[in-house]
């Protein structure tokens, strides 16, 4: 029972309108503006000090945040797939709450915990340890913000999957570390990887939140999406695209690598 | 995939001797579980709550319900209403026709959709606000029309259909996939008119996810700032959105102000959080019922 | 046993990872760093002026120094180093951000304006328009800025300096008109005047780069009123073919001060070049560094010099007109000011 011709095709024109209007021309408008004053400008854009460290910050932050939250993200979901106990749903709920929370929310809960007049800001500063406007606040900023990504791209599978497996393997005389590495991580292996690049693309793409804990020191504690704030607003529309084009880039490689796993997946959540 | 929310599942995993779980394991999971995440997320929401009970009560009473910060709740949600509202008609028609048509390119189509969740905030800001500006290739013809986008509420509301597009697509998606065509087919032959098909069988069925994915794509809207706040005028009382507002009190020294608006927004996100997770349920039930 | 090694093992690592990249920051092989926390529009001026100290201190003491910035809207700023970000000294757009700084953080000395020549300000500034090149609507002073159909573009006085300085300017403008009554009868008309103007603002930035951005690069408004200096340079950078600059008749005298954290100074050791560095903004080849970067040289000798560079507009100063920096914070930018009151719905 198909729909007629017509219909179909008013939808589909109707629905690729919108995606093209919504979705396809800022990525366009990202990529012109980026190019407008020509290769030369562009590549000293990308090469220029400032956002040279500003790509390294942004890489550091990742390589913290990101390993962490697989790590821990696989300890969550191995928790809620493996057994019963009471709480589930609001563990659940407490996992997911960094989802749901405004970035900027989550950059002042940080300001307000360890700023100088926070409260362990006296802690902090007579231990002379820099949190909030240094990197490690920026780190702590993101790890918070990308702290289920993992979770829920693993969980829902290790949950369709079962446990016969594993139980299975248990019966043998398998330890649980040899369960883990050898049984289950295989099995959701698809879903860590999808889990990873996502927290990696919103890692380094995070704004709001490191906007408010970042000192804004130029060359140190800016991340790209700051820089590319700084370039916006210095009369540097090209400079400013130019940043941005790299996290763009960074954007469609995720989408490709998302493509990639799906149809390696036979499983679907 | 993306975009749902982690769940229960609908039943128990098959073989339980132990009330717990037979399974090696659970004392550290839960311990890594219970103190990362104390660590990272639990502890640093309680520096608000401190905050909070470090207020003077009417001073904090006073800041939630300040001129400004009601017009930025009014622009937050009113926005986030439309878009959301938005984002449920276009992600059906959207999820259907990624489901139902073959068409060339349906792949390249399909992944772009999640394109609003990967795209990092501030560039989707710069890209869209250089887009509806009076010169921007949007701009130049909605402006003459007085159709002001960049820097009106209007732009507020671009920007959030932009970061709720993947939301309805992703939730209804999955539904829409499941629907037994068959019963499509048997309300055919029985002489039912497309567009009653669609009202009595179609629609019924992905409710619960489209209502699902509008609760998420709104959460997330009301609570965007990199996306919006270029396109925003900032101007209090008109283009001033809450997320801008708290920041803006931070910066003035306000703590107590931008705490207030800070907890009103959290308020709001647990109601969806709730919402959603109820919903999820249904969703849950329903496509039990439907297996 | 084992869990809580495992635990402890993922935190140990965190909280390495977290706190290792601090221990670059540090002095590295007799480099003395310093952090300079400024406001908006200084960005070039600070490049010159970092560069040029850099090799005067070298030659003087053989020492290397690495000056980073930071910028952002004045206001900012300071709750910033409140927050604790470890500015060695602060040059920021007025004295009541560095009062403040002060005030609720105890790490700059109270007495900090009376530690350097003319009140801790070695050069100064104004507030002036730019317009679209022609002129098209024909602005020529203060009272064009309020008629209806016009489109004003300034930051937000909450969070930037210089819209502070802009709005006290307009204030300032309409209060001392000849004409004008008494001292109430003049505020009334100060309000109703500066509230015209306000609603002319289609856009409220957050600092004056924003604005000048808004303005300069994004189309919006008419005319732009900003800090003398920014507007040469966005003149300068974006097209004399493009804009003009429009001076008032009268406008406020602008001192952006600077001052060294008292507190960050002393735990990194680096008083004695931050004391080097703000006195070096007095000095000629300081003051000439500023007056290429558009600003007013307070040194009576470098402006003879370049005399003819600024136009003669008559500026009043805040203690003039407003009775100081408190005082005007109180009156027109604190919760419930007179900022506040112009945006109430239906005022």
């Amino acid at each position: 029972m198909k729909d007629p011709r017509f219909l179909r095709w008013t939808l589909l024109a109707i629905a690729l309108g919108f995606l093209a209007l919504f979705v396809g021309l800022p990525i366009v408008t990202v990529f012109v503006e980026a190019f407008r004053k020509g290769m030369a400008a562009y590549w000293e854009a990308v090469r220029d000090p400032e956002t040279l460290s500003a790509v390294a910050l942004t890489l550091l932050t990742a390589a913290i945040s990101v390993p962490f939250n697989l790590v821990v993200g696989v300890a969550v979901s191995w928790l809620i797939a493996k057994y019963r106990f009471p709480g589930k749903r609001l563990l659940l709920a407490l996992i997911d709450l960094p989802f749901s929370v405004s970035p900027v929310i989550a950059g002042l809960v940080f300001v307000l915990l360890m700023g100088a007049r926070g409260l362990l800001g006296p802690f902090l500063e007579r231990h002379d340890l820099h949190v909030i406007f240094a990197v490690p606040g920026i780190v702590l900023a993101t790890t918070f913000i990308t702290f289920p990504f993992v979770a829920r791209e693993v969980l829902p599978i290790m949950q369709e999957l079962g446990n016969d497996e594993e139980e299975q393997a248990l019966t043998l005389g398998a330890s649980g570390w040899q369960i883990l590495f050898r049984v289950t991580l295989p099995k959701v292996r698809w879903g860590i990887l999808y889990g990873v690049i996502l927290c990696n693309a919103r890692a380094m793409g995070e704004f709001g939140a490191v906007s408010v804990v970042s000192g804004h020191i130029r060359g140190q504690t800016n991340t790209i999406p700051l820089q590319v704030e700084i370039l916006y607003n210095e009369y540097n529309l090209s400079g400013a695209f130019a940043v941005a084009s790299i996290l763009t880039v960074l954007a469609l490689l995720t989408l490709a690598g998302k493509k990639l796993i799906e149809s390696r997946v036979r499983v679907r959540a | 995939m993306t975009t749902v929310p982690i769940d229960l599942p609908a039943r128990p995993a098959r073989g339980r001797l132990t009330s717990r779980g037979s399974l090696p394991g659970f004392g550290l999971s839960l311990g890594m579980t219970l103190t990362f995440l104390s660590l990272v997320v639990l502890i640093p929401l309680s520096g608000l709550v401190w905050k909070t009970a470090s207020l003077d009560r009417t001073a904090l009473l006073h800041a939630i319900v300040a001129p400004r910060a009601l017009a930025a709740y009014r622009l937050s949600f009113g926005a986030a209403l439309v878009a959301g509202t938005v984002n449920v008609a276009f992600g059906i028609l959207v999820a259907w026709v990624l489901t139902r048509y073959e068409f060339p390119g349906r792949s390249l189509v399909d992944a772009a959709v999640d394109l609003p969740f990967a795209l990092p905030t501030a560039v989707a800001g710069i890209a869209l606000t250089t887009l509806y500006v009076p010169d921007g290739w949007l701009g130049r013809f909605l402006e003459p029309h007085g159709l002001k986008v960049a820097f009106a509420p209007a732009g507020v509301a671009v920007a959030m259909v932009f970061v709720g597009l993947p939301f309805v697509v992703r939730t209804v998606q999955p539904v829409l996939l499941d629907l037994d065509l068959h019963m499509e087919e048997v309300a055919a032959t029985l002489g039912a008119s497309r567009l009653y098909t669609l009202r009595k069988v179609i629609l019924p069925a992905v409710l619960p996810a489209v209502l699902t994915g509008f609760a998420l794509a709104f959460a997330r809207a009301v609570g965007e700032y990199g996306s919006v706040v270029f396109i925003a005028g900032n101007m209090p009382g008109k283009t001033e959105i809450a997320p801008l507002l708290i920041v803006t009190k931070l910066e003035q020294f306000d703590y107590a102000g931008a705490t207030a608006v800070a907890l009103v927004m959290l308020l709001a996100s647990f109601v969806a959080l709730f919402a959603i997770n109820l919903l999820q349920a249904r969703v849950g039930r329903s496509a039990q019922a439907r297996r | 046993m084992k869990r809580a090694i495992v635990i402890g093992l993922v935190g140990l690592g965190l909280a390495a990872a977290l706190l290792a990249p601090r221990a670059q920051t540090a002095r590295a092989g007799g480099t003395v760093k310093l952090l300079n926390a400024s406001y908006d529009p200084t960005r070039e001026l600070y490049q010159e002026v970092n560069a040029a100290f850099g090799k005067q201190w070298q030659q003087k003491t053989g020492q290397s120094v690495a000056i980073s910035q930071s910028h952002g809207g004045s206001g900012k700023q300071a709750r910033s180093v409140i927050d604790g970000l470890e500015a060695d000294v602060v040059t920021l757009g007025l004295a009541y951000d560095i009062d403040a700084i002060a005030e609720q953080s105890g790490r700059v000395s109270k007495d900090w304006q009376k530690r350097l020549p003319d009140n801790s300000s070695p050069y100064t500034s104004t507030i002036v328009f730019v317009v679209r090149k022609g002129n098209p609507k024909g602005i020529r002073d203060w009272d064009d800025l309020a008629k209806p159909g016009v489109g004003v573009v300034a930051p937000n006085p909450k969070t930037s300096g210089g819209a502070r300085w802009a709005y006290l300017a307009a204030w300032g403008y309409a209060w001392q008109k000849p004409g004008g009554g008494d001292a109430s009868a003049r505020d009334a008309r100060a309000r109703d005047f500066v509230r015209r103007l306000y609603k002319n603002i289609p856009v409220l930035d957050s600092g004056a780069r924003g604005s000048t951005t808004t303005f300069g690069q994004r189309g919006i408004g008419d005319v732009l009123v900003s800090w003398e200096n920014a507007a040469y340079l966005l003149v300068g950078e974006l097209g004399k073919d493009k804009f003009q600059i429009v001076d008032p008749t009268v406008s406020i005298l602008a001192e952006p001060p600077v001052a060294i954290v008292d507190k960050n100074v002393d735990r990194h050791g680096t008083r004695a070049v931050a004391e080097a560095y703000l006195e070096f903004l007095y000095t000629d080849e300081g003051q000439e560094i500023a007056v290429k970067n558009h600003y007013r040289p307070r040194s009576a000798a470098v402006a003879a010099k370049h005399a003819g560079t600024f136009p003669a507009i008559k500026l009043f100063t805040i203690d003039q007109v407003f009775g100081g920096w408190h005082k005007a914070q109180a009156t027109h930018f604190a919760d419930g000011g007179t900022f506040d009151q112009i945006y109430q719905p239906g005022s």
